[in-house]
């Protein structure tokens, strides 16, 4: 089973929760429909939502919440539903 | 006012605006202290600085929106004043507070002005009061969709859901009918209350056609008086993008009104410092409304002071050690023509998607007529977690035409290398036929950008 990786379309920071105060929109082992919000980019005060191509399981973050990023680095892996 | 003199200055802020501030300080004889976040450890402000202090990790909140952190740097590095530039800090009542009630001097009107003119339905109040008119449209105070419904209708679709805690183009939802505003309402309170800590909200006429037209403002407490006018019609996402002084293209007898209005409401408030009073000129209608007011300087303060021959920051300044203004209107003329570009990093190939990265050669225009205003250096490494404004170019020439000319000329002399800029675009808008013409209103831009291809899609 091939895993799919969702990687960063842009530079920025990357935050897990839509506040510091809330969880984070999903964590490894949360099932995930694809256009799922699982993550936030920030750059240069503007925000977009990263949101899973996939619907699945999630297996792992590949980055922390505050993490910088850069285009192209893979930011979660979700393993997709037969 | 009691004078006191200032003599050494802690500058709140970071890239292009820290540096102005520096250099209106150095040439006043003020020393300055520079702070910086660990993004900025070599910006040019911090090199540019007598003194400098880290004050905090890269995110703005731990650092340059720090106030406790920025009050202690300014007493251990012995400042008797913060100027806080623009953005961050700057309209922050709480700050300018803390700052006096600490023993500081706040560069910038008193704490109560930043209040009553930072909520913007108080503002529109106030305003009104002083016989100014502004947009038709009123304030919202239940979070029931009907209140919001029978404005609308009252004024007419389109109309704009404002935050009264936004400003600066931020919090702000079209609705084009009856449907839409019924859709956008609930989303548009929780948005204002997440974005700005309050759900006060506002029901405004959208006007379709009108040019963004600012009044700049000096005041000592006691005399104030205009700088004249600018143009910021030009804009993406309510961020302005080419800005120009005197406005091309204005009635003479709507200038001498909205001068009249803006000196109108900064006496009515009895302003301190510098400031800006926005205006909407509906263009179909032939009449002018107030939009906001800004308590700080402005980003586009250069090209009032080009044709104007007035340091505004300087003023700044002399102005909060308690110094009387020393121009009167009379000597305020305007001379010639002035227009600034915003070089910003976003990608022009790209849907102008902002992008960071180290800046590995950059080269500025110069010669006669030419200012840039920027933080930059080679080596440096543009940050993501600030605005994306890399620099200010700014011309100044006897004429408007004569300015254009220039700006192109300028523009063609620019290149930054090691991250994407709007370079090219600001290029092709140099010597494009609509700005030629200066009859631009405030929807020119992004139409400009779908039609030249920037956009490939509407993006909210």
């Amino acid at each position: 089973m091939s895993v799919e990786i969702i990687k960063s379309q842009l530079p920025g920071i990357f935050y897990r929760k839509p506040d510091p105060d809330s969880e984070p929109f999903k964590n490894a082992g949360d099932s995930v429909n694809e256009g799922d919000i699982v993550g936030i980019i920030e750059i240069m005060k503007q925000y977009t939502d990263v949101k899973s191509t996939v619907s699945g399981k999630i297996t792992e973050f590949h980055v922390e919440d505050g993490a910088s990023i850069d285009v192209d680095m893979p930011l979660l892996s979700v393993e997709p539903e037969k | 006012m009691k004078a006191a003199r200032i003599s050494k200055i802690l500058v709140a802020n970071r890239g292009e605006i820290a540096v102005r501030v520096i250099r209106a300080a150095k040439e006043l004889g003020k020393k300055t202290v520079a702070i910086y976040s660990d993004a900025d450890r070599d910006a040019l402000h911090v090199k540019m600085a007598d003194e400098s202090v880290r004050i905090g990790p890269s995110p703005a909140k731990d650092s340059y929106l720090s106030m406790g952190g920025i009050i202690s740097a300014a007493k251990d590095f012995g400042a008797d004043a913060i100027h806080p530039g623009y953005g961050f800090l700057a309209e922050s009542a709480e700050f300018a507070d803390t700052v006096q009630s600490e023993g500081l001097i706040f560069i910038g009107p008193s704490a109560e002005t930043i209040r009553s003119m930072g909520n913007k339905i108080k503002a529109r109040e106030i305003i009104r009061a002083a016989g100014v008119p502004t947009v038709p449209g009123s304030a919202i105070s239940s979070d029931s969709v009907e209140d919001a419904l029978d404005t609308a209708d009252a004024i007419g679709y389109p109309v704009l859901i404002k935050a009264a805690a936004g400003g600066g183009g931020r919090g702000i939802r079209i609705c084009n009918d009856r449907q839409d505003l019924q859709n956008q309402w609930k989303i548009a309170r929780s948005e204002a209350y997440s974005s700005f800590g309050s759900n006060e909200t506002y029901v405004e006429k959208y006007i379709k056609n009108a040019k963004h037209i600012e009044v700049q403002i000096l005041g000592d407490g006691v005399h104030q008086i205009h700088l004249l006018e600018r143009d910021c019609s030009i804009q993406r996402k309510r961020q302005k993008v080419w800005e120009e002084a005197p406005a091309p293209i204005l009635p003479g007898d709507v200038r001498a009104a909205i001068h009249q209005s803006a000196v109108d409401i900064a006496r009515n408030i009895h302003y301190s410092g510098a400031g800006t009073i926005e205006y909407l000129f509906d263009t179909d209608e032939n009449r002018f409304y107030f939009m906001e007011m800004n308590t700080r300087i402005q980003v586009e303060h250069g090209i009032t002071e080009e044709i104007t021959g007035i340091d505004i920051v300087k003023e700044m300044i002399k102005i909060a050690e308690g110094n009387e203004l020393s121009i009167t209107q009379q000597d305020v003329a305007s001379r010639g023509a002035s227009i600034q570009v915003r070089v910003i990093a976003e990608d022009p190939e790209n849907n102008l998607l902002p992008n960071i990265g180290k800046i590995s050669r950059m080269n500025w225009p110069s010669g006669p007529g030419v200012r840039v205003d920027h933080g930059l250096s080679v080596e440096y490494f543009v940050p993501p977690y600030y605005d994306g404004l890399l620099a200010k170019i700014i011309v100044h020439d006897a004429s408007r035409i004569d300015a254009l000319k220039r700006m192109a000329r300028a523009l063609d002399e620019t290149a930054i290398e090691g991250l994407k800029t709007n370079i090219k675009l600001l290029q092709a808008l140099s010597i494009d036929d609509g700005i030629m013409a200066g009859e631009f209103n405030t929807n020119y831009f992004e139409d400009w950008l779908r039609d030249n291809g920037y956009l490939k899609k509407v993006r909210s």
